[in-house]
């Protein structure tokens, strides 16, 4: 069972990311980008991490994306760009090398080690086990306000910053005149 | 049914998934010019690392694995969104214009 | 008063400092008088230094006062100290005595021109340095003197100096003298690295222990040489003194005459034992040197028409004699000639000076004659210093000159000849000139469209001030012979005053034909000195034949022009090539640097696309190279 929900999962994430990467138009880009977010929520249902596969789906996929297609939306979208053509000739090259050299070389490495990986926290808190729906969400609120308390309010105070910064960036200045 | 349940995807299946996304990903960067196209190939590799951060909780054991990804999407969030907002700025002085032409810093 | 001897060339540094802020206030003649004042009173403090020595036994006659310690550098420790011995007192003696007659002089001479004081700041400034030079306890504090006597003698040569021929050369004078310098440097060199010390108690120690080589002690010796020939004006560098005579007379009795000139025979004496354990033709090249320029400036000084360029020649074929008595080891000969000269050339000096001044600044002697009457006692005093220089008993001349030549026949028969035949054209052409000045007929005519109209030009005798110092060195050259008499030995007071110095250095002639056969070179000499009398009167006088004036001798065998031909041609020619390597290799390699750098720079300038993607290229390729690297060191494995 858990081998179909995989190749399933796997066959989604890669699918839109490779429609990400090839589409033209932007528009099917961000739909190709809803569709891997989605496959990545599967897997991370798999992985027993439930509350994440459900921020997953709200923020990235409902949010993110969202804001994505707004600003496509507000840019213009029947722009599309030129695949076929690319005015750094080595671009292309240059990037089979970045990506095959990546994928190649870390899973070399992942394969190579995977004896190496052993147990080493207390274990995650399945639902079926210890018997409570909510054990993931507990166990990870309890690591979040515990020991990484700091880092949460540190990431609150970025996320006022990134809203009010961008607000001053893209504010149009009525008293200016023609930009060039 | 036995052959399909035989093979259970171990953590080293999930591990290179998220390498391979990640590698589309990097290539996506690297051969898209329009710059809404690159900041969600910058997106996709963001999630290949938050799915081995995930798989590799579940095989550790360790909590800080999901709580990583907790931070990761919160930053990623608010990227996003300064980085959008970068781009709206630039696009609207110029419209159509791509990554490659955005090029002041020619020496 | 030995403690006091630091006076001696204090006093006139403190007159130069005064005249430096107050001369111009002083004016005319108080500049003058406190010039002349300081070095006289320099001179009182040498003669009492001088007595205080005399009174002392013979070994004691050394005494060192050290101002401070001037450089002590590492090994090199060299003390701006003075020394009083008997060749250093001699030497201070009669620089600051002629030193004030001619400070005297000046103050008559230099009436009415309008950089009167200056003239007194740049003599005082000399005096000082002379005294640097001479009373130096080490080969630096002489140097110091050394190449201060060459900057004031380019100050005083070119004092009039917006006439182009006089700036010339006072230019001329310094160049000459600079590549003489080299010379002397060297020799510094040498003698600070084979005894480790600059002092010339140090390095005449250890010439007589033998602690230098003959290799060291000639290669120190030659090059001191080459020193001595810039500044004593021997033959290859020669040419300055000549065309020093474009500065006033007292310029050219003090120092072209009396004092800067003999600086080269002082340091040589200075290291005499030195050169006397040199391999021996080194003291025969400079005994060579120093005859040769003898003759080939006595030939020069016959065919002048410039009162002052007689002597200056004449001045040149002195020196060579110094130089032969230097080179035969006749160091006692060598510093009395110098003595004797200082004062018979000072005075023919002055009074030509006199001269001029009575004839209006007229130097051409063809425009001279029957001056006798008018000038009487520059006549006089001339005439005095004529037979002394031209060598006739007992004029003071006469004995320095044959003690040179005896020591001279004592090394080689050779050198005496020669000396002679330049003693017979000395007495020649001096005799030409007191003829064409002051005898014959009256060929100054009346020039006064030179002047200005005046009427009637008679030239006249100079001011008391003026004559004074006249009279005195005329005194001086009558009874200086009584110095260093040949007779017996009890006479020879020289030779006993100098023996703590040069009695390493002196050569023994005691065994020799020219020592016991002295009295028929003595006679020898009085019949070549008249017969040179003689002949001059013959022709300038009773003009019974010819005079020989070639133009090739009036123009000094065109050395000079030698000179300028090769410095200008083939000389330029080196220096604009030296010029051009400087030029293309040396700057171009830095030159060449700075472009290497722009150009890698432009070649990696390509790298800043401005386009991210490119950026992005590298980083994704650098993250590659980073991962393969991690996987070949093992760490993921």
């Amino acid at each position: 069972m858990e081998l179909v929900v995989f190749v399933l999962a796997a066959a989604m994430i890669l699918v839109g990311a490779v429609g990400v990467i090839v589409r033209s138009n932007p528009v099917h880009a961000a739909l190709s980008l809803i569709l891997t977010l989605f496959g990545v929520a599967v897997m991370f249902v798999a992985q027993n991490a439930h509350f994440l596969a459900a921020v997953q789906v709200i923020v990235y996929a409902g949010a993110i994306v969202v804001l994505f297609l707004f600003v496509i939306m507000l840019l213009g979208v029947d722009r599309t760009e030129d695949i076929s053509s690319e005015p750094f000739k080595v671009q292309r090259p240059l990037a089979a090398i970045v990506g095959l050299g990546v994928i190649g070389l870390v899973v070399a490495a992942v394969v190579s080690s995977r004896d190496a990986i052993g147990t080493r926290g207390e274990g995650l808190n399945v639902a079926d086990v210890v018997g409570d729906g909510d054990t993931n969400i507990k166990q990870l609120a309890r690591s979040v306000f515990g020991d990484y308390v700091v880092a949460f309010e540190v990431t609150s105070v970025l996320l006022v910053v990134a809203v009010v910064g961008t607000v001053l960036l893209t504010r149009r200045i009525k008293s200016a005149g023609k930009d060039s | 049914m036995s052959l399909v349940a035989a093979a259970t995807p171990t953590t080293t299946w999930y591990l290179i998934l998220a390498a391979v996304l990640f590698g589309i990903g990097a290539v996506g960067v690297l051969v898209r010019r329009n710059p809404l196209v690159m900041f969600m190939c910058i997106e996709l590799m963001l999630n290949a690392v938050n799915l081995s951060f995930v798989a590799l909780a579940k095989k550790l054991g360790d909590i800080g694995g999901q709580t990583t990804v907790f931070f990761v999407m919160v930053v990623a969030a608010a990227e996003v969104v300064v980085g959008l907002g970068i781009i709206v700025s630039i696009m609207r002085r110029r419209p159509g214009a791509t990554a490659d032409d955005i090029s002041a810093m020619k020496g | 008063m030995l403690d006091l001897i630091w006076l001696i060339p204090a006093l006139p540094l403190l007159g130069f400092l005064i005249n430096v802020v107050f001369g111009r206030i002083l004016g005319e003649p108080k500049s003058g008088a406190l010039a002349a004042l300081m070095v006289g009173g320099s001179f009182v403090v040498t003669a009492a230094v001088f007595l205080d020595l005399i009174s002392k036994p013979m070994e004691e006659r050394h005494h060192v006062l050290t101002a401070f310690s001037w450089v002590p550098v590492g090994s090199l420790h060299v003390d701006l100290a003075f020394l009083a011995d008997p060749l250093s007192i001699t030497m201070a003696l009669f620089v600051t005595g002629i030193g004030t007659l001619i400070h005297l002089y000046a103050i008559g001479y230099m009436h009415g021109d309008p950089k009167f004081s200056k003239f007194f700041i740049y003599l005082n400034l000399f005096v000082f340095s002379m005294l640097m030079l001479v009373m130096g306890e080490n080969l630096l504090v002489t140097f110091l003197g050394w190449e201060g006597v060459g900057t004031c003698s380019y100050f005083l040569i070119s004092f009039w100096h917006t006439r182009e021929s006089a700036a010339t050369a006072g230019k001329k004078a310094f160049v000459t003298n600079r590549v003489g310098d080299w010379g002397v440097m060297m020799g510094m060199f040498l003698a600070f690295g084979a005894t480790g010390t600059l002092s010339y108690a140090g390095i005449n120690h250890a010439a007589e222990s033998g602690a230098i080589s003959g290799v060291t002690a000639t290669a120190i010796g030659l090059m001191l040489f080459i020193g001595a020939c810039g500044k004593s004006a021997q033959l290859p560098l020669y040419i300055w003194l000549p065309d020093a005579m474009e500065g006033p007379t007292p310029v050219s009795a003090l120092i072209h005459a009396a004092t800067m000139v003999t600086a080269g025979v002082f340091l040589m004496t200075r290291v005499n034992p030195v050169l006397s354990i040199a391999y021996d033709w080194a003291p025969t090249i400079i005994a060579v040197v120093g005859v040769a320029t003898a003759l080939f400036a006595a030939t020069i000084a016959v065919a002048q028409t410039d009162i002052k360029k007689v002597l200056a020649y004449s001045t040149v074929s002195q020196l060579g004699f110094m130089f032969l008595a230097v080179g035969s080891g006749a160091y006692v000969a060598a510093i009395f000639h110098m003595v004797t000269h200082a004062f018979f050339k000072a005075l023919l000096f002055l009074g030509s000076g006199s001269v001029i001044h009575g004839m209006h600044h007229e130097q051409d002697m063809r425009k001279m004659g029957a001056l006798r009457k008018l000038m009487p006692i520059t006549a006089f005093t001339f005439i005095i210093g004529w037979l002394a220089i031209a060598g006739v008993p007992p004029f003071a001349g006469f004995w320095s000159k044959d003690e040179i030549l005896l020591y001279a026949f004592a090394k080689s028969p050779i050198l005496y000849v020669v000396g002679m035949i330049t003693a017979l054209l000395t007495a020649y052409y001096m005799t030409r000139q007191v003829i064409m000045v002051f005898f014959g007929e009256a060929r100054w005519s009346d020039h006064s469209d030179e002047h200005g109209a005046h009427g009637d030009f008679k030239p006249h005798e100079s001011p008391k001030i003026m004559l004074l110092p006249l009279v005195v060195l005329a005194g001086l050259s009558v009874v200086g012979g009584a110095m260093q008499l040949p007779f017996t030995k009890d006479l020879h007071f020289l030779e006993k005053w100098l023996e703590p110095v040069i009695e390493f250095g002196e050569a023994d002639i005691h065994d020799t034909w020219a020592y016991d056969n002295k009295y028929i070179l003595l006679l020898i000499a009085v019949i070549v000195a008249v017969s040179g009398i003689l002949a001059s009167v013959a022709v300038y006088a009773k003009k019974k034949i010819q005079p020989i004036e070639p133009a090739l001798l009036a123009d000094g065998w065109k050395y000079d022009k030698g000179i300028t031909a090769f410095m200008g041609g083939p000389g330029r020619r080196a220096f604009d090539g030296v010029a051009w390597a400087d030029r293309k290799i040396v700057d171009g390699a830095v030159n060449g640097v700075g472009r290497l750098v722009q150009g890698a720079g432009g070649f990696l300038r390509r790298t800043q696309t401005g386009a991210v993607r490119t950026y992005a290229a590298a980083v994704g390729l650098g993250v590659v190279a980073l991962l393969v690297w991690f996987f070949l060191r093992g760490v993921v494995l």
